[in-house]
């Protein structure tokens, strides 16, 4: 039977102890040895600091709010129908979105580790990598939302996604009320990050 | 069974602390480049992202436990790097930067914009599914992966051996379980499972709330 470890599970104690010296210490070591582009390096962050964040999804929420065909064809295909808008790519090349109605209340996590849908959301906020996130919000949602100062109504029932897999999960918040006349740049602007991982409620006008 | 990072439905960890929706993605600098040097060293193809996440999970419960998120990456990392012999310890503790053959698998700046946008796809063609949706089924019992002990596996501990019913299908997916430890991709079917609380948890919080899971074939067996 194969083996699951090798005579230096501990490698990384080589590197010194403070975070930002490793960090530093390894990407020192990768550029010398000609394996990493430090100019790649700047490219990559400033993709997910300023081009790819929770814009991408308030938009296609937004969308399915004011199109009902549209939405429909999100909630049976979101991969290709994302693809479509520009909204594909690495940590969201298979994905699915999942409605809010008054009836359940949907909520995501990646309790094994910290799967998202980067080209419609970025990269994740803090709390959701977090142990105690992880942990809880499968077991006692509701406790979690307290947290995040939501109370759902008793009649709705909460239905908790686990990203297990390569598939990623966009939530499609309630529509708030008194936004009937709103067009799509003006709805996009109510859909919250929060609100696309079910952790949140959309904000009224 | 499981490995530390396994932690849903633990109980003590406390509330969660919600980030305001305008704070920085990268709290630090150094967390950005942490993860940027990550996806640069993955583009090497070295690993597949399974061994890269495997590499994370098999971290010490001690360290896992006591860094912080890209911490756990950085240290994953390493180690993936002296495993794989694209640096040695020798180099890693500070030592002289040998050249190396896998140099001109750098990713360059311009390509990165490529590279992010076109993804790792997980579809592969493969069997035809044994289940319907609607159909009711049974997680495998302990969680684990089938041959590896201690190795990657994606069936939360919590949901092991409970019995739930088949929502979707994904088409056939790489068996994380046999990617991760170099076996091939091994692809299978995949769905996503709905619990009942109740079915899952002692004390469920609400009659009637639910939690999925997405679950590769071999980890299903018909339930009645």
């Amino acid at each position: 039977m194969p083996h699951d470890h090798h005579d230096h599970d501990d490698d990384h104690a080589l590197l010194p102890p403070d975070p930002a010296l490793r960090v530093k210490a390894l990407e020192t070591l990768l550029t010398r040895k000609g394996l990493i582009d430090p100019a790649a390096l700047d490219e990559i962050i400033e993709t997910y600091a300023h081009k790819v964040g929770p814009r991408n999804g308030a938009q296609v929420v937004a969308k399915a709010w004011s199109d009902p065909a549209f939405k429909e064809r999100l909630l049976d295909d979101a991969t290709s129908v994302c693809a479509d808008l520009g909204f594909y790519g690495r940590q969201g090349e298979h994905l699915v979105a999942v409605e809010n109605t008054a009836e359940q209340h949907n909520i995501v996590v990646c309790t094994l580790c910290s799967c998202y849908p980067w080209p419609l959301l970025g990269i994740p906020p803090g709390w959701y990598k977090s142990d105690a996130y992880r942990a809880r919000v499968v077991r006692e949602p509701r406790a979690v939302l307290a947290d995040f100062g939501v109370q759902l109504p008793d009649g709705q029932a909460v239905r908790v996604w686990d990203s297990t897999a390569e598939i990623r999960y966009l939530v499609v918040p309630q529509r708030p009320e008194g936004t009937d006349g709103l067009d799509e740049a003006a709805l996009a602007d109510l859909v919250t990050r929060d609100s696309m991982i079910g952790c949140g409620l959309a904000n009224t006008p | 069974m499981s490995r530390v990072h396994d932690m849903g439905g633990r109980y003590g960890d406390g509330r969660v602390k919600p980030d305001p929706e305008d704070g920085p993605v990268f709290e630090r600098d150094w967390h950005a480049r942490a993860l940027a040097v990550t996806l640069a060293a993955g583009a090497l193809g070295q690993w597949s992202l399974d061994t890269s996440r495997h590499a994370r999970e098999r971290l010490s419960p001690k360290d896992y436990t006591r860094f912080s998120y890209y911490e756990k990456w950085m240290a994953g990392l390493a180690n993936l790097l002296v495993a794989n012999g694209v640096v040695s310890r020798d180099e890693l503790a500070g030592g002289p930067p040998e050249p190396s053959p896998l140099s001109a698998r750098r990713l360059p700046a311009d390509r990165v914009a490529g590279v992010l946008a076109s993804g790792g796809p997980s579809l592969r063609e493969g069997p035809e599914p044994r289940f319907q949706p609607g159909a009711r089924v049974r997680t495998r019992k302990p969680a684990g992966n089938a041959q590896v002990p201690g190795g990657h596996t994606r069936l939360p501990g919590y949901a092991a051996g409970a019995v739930g019913t088949v929502i979707l299908r994904h088409g056939c997916h790489v068996l994380p379980d046999a990617n991760a430890h170099g076996f091939g991709e091994q692809p299978e079917p995949l769905y996503t499972v709905v619990f009942d609380a109740a079915d899952l948890w002692s004390q469920p919080e609400r009659a009637g709330d639910e939690v999925t899971c997405d679950l590769w074939e071999s980890y299903l067996e018909p339930a009645s």
